[in-house]
């Protein structure tokens, strides 16, 4: 039943995959200018630009461009790019690890913070903590990411100088850290290029990943201390949208007859929480959580900008400045991919925790 | 109302007095009475109240011309930080209450003019968002079938991008600039809408006073916007509540990113990135810009869920 239902939800997702190949290559399309020039620059001749067309198919039928495009984007061909002069490709597998890492991170501080918060409201409702919670999650949901993340590297990084509390501004790591592959640690051969290559050189790139595999702590720590004040800027947002949904599904569950039973079965009260009422309180926080991710992806971009990270935020900020086409498209369709996979994890788990579900 | 005479321990007579008072008294008179009761939603109000007041006298009220460079006309510096007469500043400096910017304006008088356009953006945004939103919704909601089924793939398109992303690609495409910024967000807001508006329709196209309308001969544009809409008002005014607030905080991202308003003018987000760079040198030309922000985005909140609660008596308990 499960399975049955994974590959329903999986069938559903094509047509939105489709959606998102056809709205990025009809935004592509329709960038003003002619394309060649758009991707050549401005001093490209007619000669070269008429070879360009042809080489790309661009001189083809719209729709057979289409089917180009689909299957350039399968094989992993998103184009090059003219501000770095490299595949997309190759600088996905670069700046996409840095991302990646900071969305984690940003969405570990806020479940491990936003659930309990949520949990302790609605169980001392009413109560001070609660009040402050809730007004602190008021706050908190009407954040702009890019202002929490200056105020946060002015305190941090420049009130706190020369105190423990002490954090970096900027950067994944500090100077110097030994951030060897971990492949290379393991005396691994990967090809010179394709997909392995591309996917070592990716996990190799996610700092925390990196240091567990090759037991580095320093880097670990290094990471560490470089993620707290993004993750804390990027997972506010988030934490505060779980918390209040935490706190409202659970008053919700707590006000059953069957929590009333339990506890009057003589049931440890710490058990009802956990075990009755979270469980069943669990599903509308998981739905606020896949709407959180959308927040978070976006919520990168600005805050790789303000902490200096160069992942994806950061190469699409660049290359809008510089109207690099290729970049763009290559990021957005990839982030808009990733996405979909996040939500259809959401989805897959509702069915996990509400088996009712798999049913419909 | 009867209600006020009435002790207010006694919940039961006051429950009494309330269903009473329902046949009375309209919806949105209960909603308002419901409104009001929650502290929250009052201080939403009463800021929202204050920044239309300070967008309408912003040119009465601003000590200086927003766009106006005060290096040379007074004895100031770039950055020079607040001076205000009252926490101690020396009289013979001119008063700056919360500083000068790094092109030697007065920061106190564009974030008050900066008001008008966080303002403009959220309601225009949205507007355009709902217009859109509830045709495509109404529609597809109405006729069933392969209408609502072609307008809900799109919506579904649309959502599968992280909403600031999608407004970044066509800010793009379009170019940098406050319309265009304004145009993205709006598109990409219409599919809450879309949806929010459909599942109303839904569910009250099958009331027996729209078959009556229907077997009275109405035609389906006088069914659809004279019967049904109204009646599918509720949740749009809170999605659209909280929907402002999401606008105001996507047009600043973007102005800050420099996609949005562009310089000079005065709007906050792009204000707070001409300056992100001073935070260490200056903090109060990235301070006042944010906490404006935030504040409008806050009453919008406090607003939006305040309405949901107060026409959503189910919610009531939950959130009080």
């Amino acid at each position: 039943m499960m399975l049955q239902y994974i590959a329903r939800r999986l069938f559903a997702a094509v047509p939105v995959l489709l959606g998102i190949l056809l709205v990025t290559f009809a935004l592509a399309r329709m960038i003003p200018g002619d394309p060649c020039r758009a991707l050549l620059g401005e001093k490209a001749t007619q000669e070269v630009c008429d070879r360009f067309m042809r080489e790309k198919g661009l001189d083809r039928p719209i729709h057979e461009q289409f089917l180009f495009y689909i299957r350039d984007v399968a094989r992993g061909d998103f184009g090059n790019s003219i501000r770095f002069s490299q595949p997309v490709t190759r600088l996905l597998v670069e700046r996409l690890p840095t991302t990646v890492e900071l969305s984690f991170s940003a969405l570990f501080v806020s479940i491990v913070v936003g659930i309990p918060l949520g949990i302790i409201s609605a169980i001392r409702h009413n109560s001070w903590i609660d009040v402050l919670t809730m007004v602190w999650a008021n706050i908190g949901v009407s954040m702009p990411v890019f202002w929490l993340g200056l105020m946060l590297a002015y305190v941090f990084s420049l009130l706190l100088k020369d105190t423990p509390f002490w954090l970096p501004p900027s950067g994944r790591v500090s100077a110097g850290m030994d951030t060897t592959p971990f492949y290379e640690v393991w005396s691994l051969t990967l090809p010179e290029s394709g997909f392995w290559r591309a996917l070592g050189e990716f996990l190799a790139r996610l700092n925390i990943l990196n240091a567990l595999l090759t037991g580095n702590w320093a880097l670990l720590r290094d990471a560490i201390r470089h993620l707290i004040l993004p993750a804390l800027a990027l997972g506010t947002i988030p934490m505060a949208l779980i918390a209040r949904m935490t706190r409202s599904s659970m008053l919700e569950v707590l006000g059953q007859d069957y929590i009333r039973t339990a506890r009057a079965k003589g049931v440890r009260y710490r058990e009802v929480i956990l075990n009755h009422a979270f469980r069943n309180a669990l599903l509308p926080i998981v739905t606020v959580l896949g709407l959180s991710l959308g927040t978070l992806l976006g919520g990168a971009v600005l805050t790789e900008t303000i902490f200096g990270l160069s992942g994806v935020g950061r190469i699409l900020y660049d290359a809008i400045t510089a109207r690099d086409y290729a970049v763009v498209q290559g990021f957005t369709v990839v982030i808009a991919i990733f996405f979909v996979v996040l939500n259809l994890i959401v989805d897959i788990s509702y069915a996990y925790i509400d088996p009712r579900i798999r049913l419909n | 109302m009867t209600n006020q005479t009435l002790p207010p321990s006694s919940n039961v007579v006051r429950l009494d007095a309330e269903a009473v008072s329902l046949d009375s008294v309209s919806l949105w008179r209960i909603t308002w009475r419901r409104l009001f009761r929650r502290k929250s939603s009052l201080v939403g109000l009463g800021i929202i109240l204050v920044l239309i007041l300070i967008a309408l006298t912003a040119p009465w009220i601003a000590p200086y011309d927003p766009l106006q460079v005060l290096i040379g006309v007074e004895n100031v510096k770039m950055r020079q930080a607040p001076c205000i007469h009252l926490l101690g500043c020396p009289k013979e400096q001119p008063q700056h209450l919360m500083g000068i910017d790094g092109n030697g304006r007065d920061q106190f008088s564009r974030l008050l003019y900066g008001t008008r356009l966080s303002l403009i953006v959220g309601f225009s945004t949205v507007t355009f968002a709902i217009v859109v939103g509830t045709i495509l919704g109404a529609f597809g909601g109405y006729f069933g079938g392969w209408i609502d089924n072609a307008i809900m793939r799109v919506m579904d398109v649309l959502l599968a991008f992280p909403s600031l992303l999608l407004a970044i690609a066509i800010v793009t495409v379009l170019g940098p600039g406050l319309i265009n910024a304004l145009l993205a967000i709006g598109i990409v807001s219409i599919p809450a809408y879309a949806r929010v508006v459909r599942a109303s329709v839904l569910s009250i196209r099958e009331m027996d006073y729209v078959s009556a309308s229907r077997a009275l001969g109405g035609n389906t544009v006088q069914i659809l916007f004279g019967r049904i809409l109204p009646n599918a008002l509720t949740p749009l005014i809170v999605q659209g509540t909280l929907g402002i607030a999401t606008a105001i905080l996507d047009a600043a991202a973007l102005s800050f990113l420099g996609l949005g308003a562009q310089p000079p003018t005065p709007e906050w987000g792009s204000m707070l990135g001409a300056e992100r760079n001073q935070v260490f040198t200056a903090p109060h030309l990235v301070f006042f810009p944010g906490f404006a922000i935030m504040l409008t985005v806050l009453a919008f909140n406090l607003l939006g869920d305040g309405l949901r609660d107060a026409l959503d008596p189910r919610l009531a308990h939950v959130s009080k």
